[in-house]
């Protein structure tokens, strides 16, 4: 069998003939649906649960899902989850100990659920979200073996933007409305007067096996340059962004900033940022141990910088105020990260702008810090 | 961060202080990875977690110690160990104290409380190869004369001075009192041919490295170690941040150079 590799078109069939072909390939397929007033990313059955004819409004503290009438599938930015609910659960059981007859320990590593996940629809800025998880979780020199396990598992069929939120910055983060690497087939979608259709590039081996399994036709130039032209237009069209400046030095040396004390002051320290953005990554460990006290079992789950038990040294929390927490979160996105990661742990996404109940505004603090660092070089 | 604890069987158990005891353990089944000094394990006590100790104690056969100072549930815990007791170990992990840099120079050694701990297999080392080093020193603090760990043992270490100092004298001490860096000036080194190795509280830490930065030692060998909250110590739960640095990766040791800047900032 010869795969298709050029850029080929699917209709709205044929993207239900994708998602049956993933699920008989005993895959679990995810993506966008709406639910409970936005737009969730679940297990998807048919390509008719997808978000078809829903779009989002978006500003600081504020997410509102709006009806669209041309009844695009992937014309709304992202919502409350990202994939690293997937791939870097909430929840995940490690290992479990037993005492022996003989008075010993026994230690069991957990087998990590670890389902062949497809993938329907991630963003630009998710893709390369998962391309930072996957340097923090499985680039150093200790693997997660569950991500990891999960991760390589995992298709990737991205959806490029072609309609960007109030919220949205990913462009000024280096990044942008289209799908560029790390995807298995890339979709654009298309809607006017010739039709709804979905433009398909392919990006692996595994991704052209799967196109010709489904319906589609090699892609006519029209559809081409429409589908071209609107994530081009996306670019342009970014509600927010990030000041042009060297954010990693204009952080590193801000740590002393006034502007700290007037964040502080606003935010609640919730951590909803750290739950919805798609890079942050931390956990914490939990023993839970059952009533025969013979068994005992280690637990990671998500943790956040905010949660003044995330510094605990038995003497008290290295970071106790409020401004030293939201400087640790800003700081370690946009500076720290790169010198332990290897790049930046912010790809402009916007959900923790869209989530904070306080309305805090990533871009906005940066700005900030930007007019202190000025007058300061200024002075 | 999935490393599983391997078991070690409580071989021995020693007193030190009030609070704090040392456990000497042997693997069960097979050992870990030879651990260096300065480097730390994940130790697990059964039902109740699992901490980061470093070792204060090496042996050839995969034997090792730790010495516990019990301030919480997980350290009260494996304080309470008895002989026979079986725990759980991940490591070796993070930087060490890397003494064989120091060959040719001499060697000052500077602890506060516990933190002589994690020194006492690099003093054991210096003083096992005289002819390799300069003049080694070692110079402890603690809080009272009952929280100084390994008393007996330091006075038959053939230094070429130990000092010890306490905060908080009891009716029997006849040493000195107040912060261990008023010893500096008794300790024979040369500034410029030292190499310090220093682990305390934060604030001894700052005070001692200072002073040696002032005295003339470079700060790139002024070698300290630095405790964060560390739930993986695989670099991968973002607890032990300190700036740059996961502290579990790339610390607990490091040196001056770097360290100076970072413990110089509040609350980072
Ligand atoms: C590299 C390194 C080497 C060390 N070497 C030694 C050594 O040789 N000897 C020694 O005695 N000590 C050593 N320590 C310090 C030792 O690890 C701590 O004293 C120990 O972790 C205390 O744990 P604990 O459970 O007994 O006490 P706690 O301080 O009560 O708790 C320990 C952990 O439990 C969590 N925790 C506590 N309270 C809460 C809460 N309310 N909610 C959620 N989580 C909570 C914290 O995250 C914390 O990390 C070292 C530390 C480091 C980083
Ligand atoms: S910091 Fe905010 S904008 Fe950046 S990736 Fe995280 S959630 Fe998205
Ligand atoms: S910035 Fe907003 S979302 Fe983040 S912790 Fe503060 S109040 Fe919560
Ligand atoms: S202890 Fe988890 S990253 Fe260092």
């Amino acid at each position: 069998m010869t795969a298709t590799v050029g850029p080929a078109v699917l209709d709205r069939d044929g993207l239900d003939a994708l998602v049956s072909a993933l699920a008989s390939q005993g895959r679990t397929v995810v993506g966008p649906t709406v639910r409970d007033g936005a737009i969730v990313l679940a297990e998807l059955t048919t390509a008719a649960q997808l978000p078809y004819g829903w779009g989002v409004e978006l500003a600081a503290g504020r997410y509102r899902l709006v009806p669209r009438e041309d009844g695009a599938a992937f014309a709304h930015s992202a919502g409350p989850q990202s994939w690293k609910s997937f791939l870097h659960p909430a929840r995940e059981q490690l290992w479990s100990a037993d005492r022996t007859p003989e008075g010993g320990l026994s230690f069991t590593p957990q087998e990590p659920e670890a389902p062949s996940y497809a993938f329907l629809g991630v963003r630009p800025c998710d893709l390369r979200a998962i391309a930072i998880q996957d340097r923090v979780l499985t680039g150093g020199r200790y693997e997660d073996t569950g991500y990891g396990m999960r991760r390589r598992r995992a298709l990737l069929i991205a959806a490029e933007c072609t309609e960007p939120g109030e919220t949205c910055f990913c462009v000024s983060t280096g990044g942008g409305p289209a799908a560029d690497a790390g995807y298995d087939l890339a979709l654009t979608e298309v809607v006017d007067e010739d039709g709804h259709r979905f433009l398909v590039r392919v990006g692996s081996e595994e991704g052209a096996r799967l196109l010709d399994l489904v319906p589609h036709r090699a892609a006519d130039p029209a559809t081409q340059s429409t589908a071209r032209g609107a994530v081009d237009a996306a670019r342009d069209r970014m509600g927010r962004e990030l000041p042009a400046v060297d954010l990693r030095a204009l952080l590193g040396g801000s740590l002393d900033a006034e502007r700290w004390d007037d964040v502080a002051a606003r935010c609640l320290t919730c951590g909803n940022c750290t739950m919805v953005c798609p890079t942050c990554f931390c956990v914490t460990t939990e023993e839970v141990t059952d009533l025969t006290g013979d068994h005992t079992e280690r637990w990671q789950r998500w943790d956040s910088c905010f949660d003044l038990d995330f510094s605990h040294l038995h003497e008290g929390p290295v970071r106790n105020s409020g401004r030293s927490r939201y400087r640790q979160w800003l700081t370690h996105k946009l500076a720290t990260w790169h010198d332990q990661f290897g790049s930046s742990g912010c790809v402009g996404c916007g959900r923790c702008i869209a989530w904070c109940p306080a309305g805090i505004d990533i871009t906005e603090e940066v700005a900030a810090l930007r007019a202190e660092a000025g007058t300061e070089a200024e002075r | 961060m999935t490393a599983l604890p391997v078991p070690y069987r409580v071989a021995g158990r020693r007193r030190e202080t009030a609070q704090t005891v040392t456990l000497r353990l042997e693997p069960v089944g097979e050992a870990l990875a030879d651990f260096a000094p300065g480097q730390f394990a994940m130790v697990h006590c059964f039902g109740r977690g699992e901490i980061p100790l470093s070792v204060s104690s090496v042996q050839s056969t995969g034997g090792l110690a730790h010495t516990i100072r019990g301030v919480g549930a997980v350290s009260d815990g494996l304080c309470a160990a008895r002989t026979g007791d079986v725990l759980g170990l991940r490591g070796p992990y993070g930087t060490s104290w890397e003494l064989g840099r120091a060959r040719g120079r001499d060697v000052l050694v500077v602890a506060g409380g516990i933190g002589l701990a994690p020194l006492r297999p690099l003093i054991l080392s210096a003083l096992a190869e005289p002819e390799a080093y300069g003049r080694v020193s070692v110079l402890v603090g603690a809080r009272t004369p009952g929280d100084l760990i390994a008393r007996e043992e330091m006075n038959r270490w053939r230094t070429a001075c130990t000092g010890m100092v306490v905060d908080r004298p009891d009716a029997s001490w006849r040493g000195d009192v107040g912060m261990v860096t008023q010893l500096l000036g008794r300790a024979p080194f040369d500034p410029g041919g030292t190499w310090a190795f220093v682990c305390g509280p934060e604030p001894m830490i700052r005070a001692t490295a200072r002073e040696l930065a002032h005295r003339g030692v470079p700060k790139e060998r002024i070698r300290v170690s630095l405790e964060r909250s560390m739930r993986c110590a695989t670099g991968t739960c973002g607890h032990c941040q300190l700036g740059p640095l996961l502290v579990c990766r790339d610390g607990p040791v490091l040196g001056w150079d770097r360290a100076e800047r970072l413990l110089s900032v509040r609350e980072l």
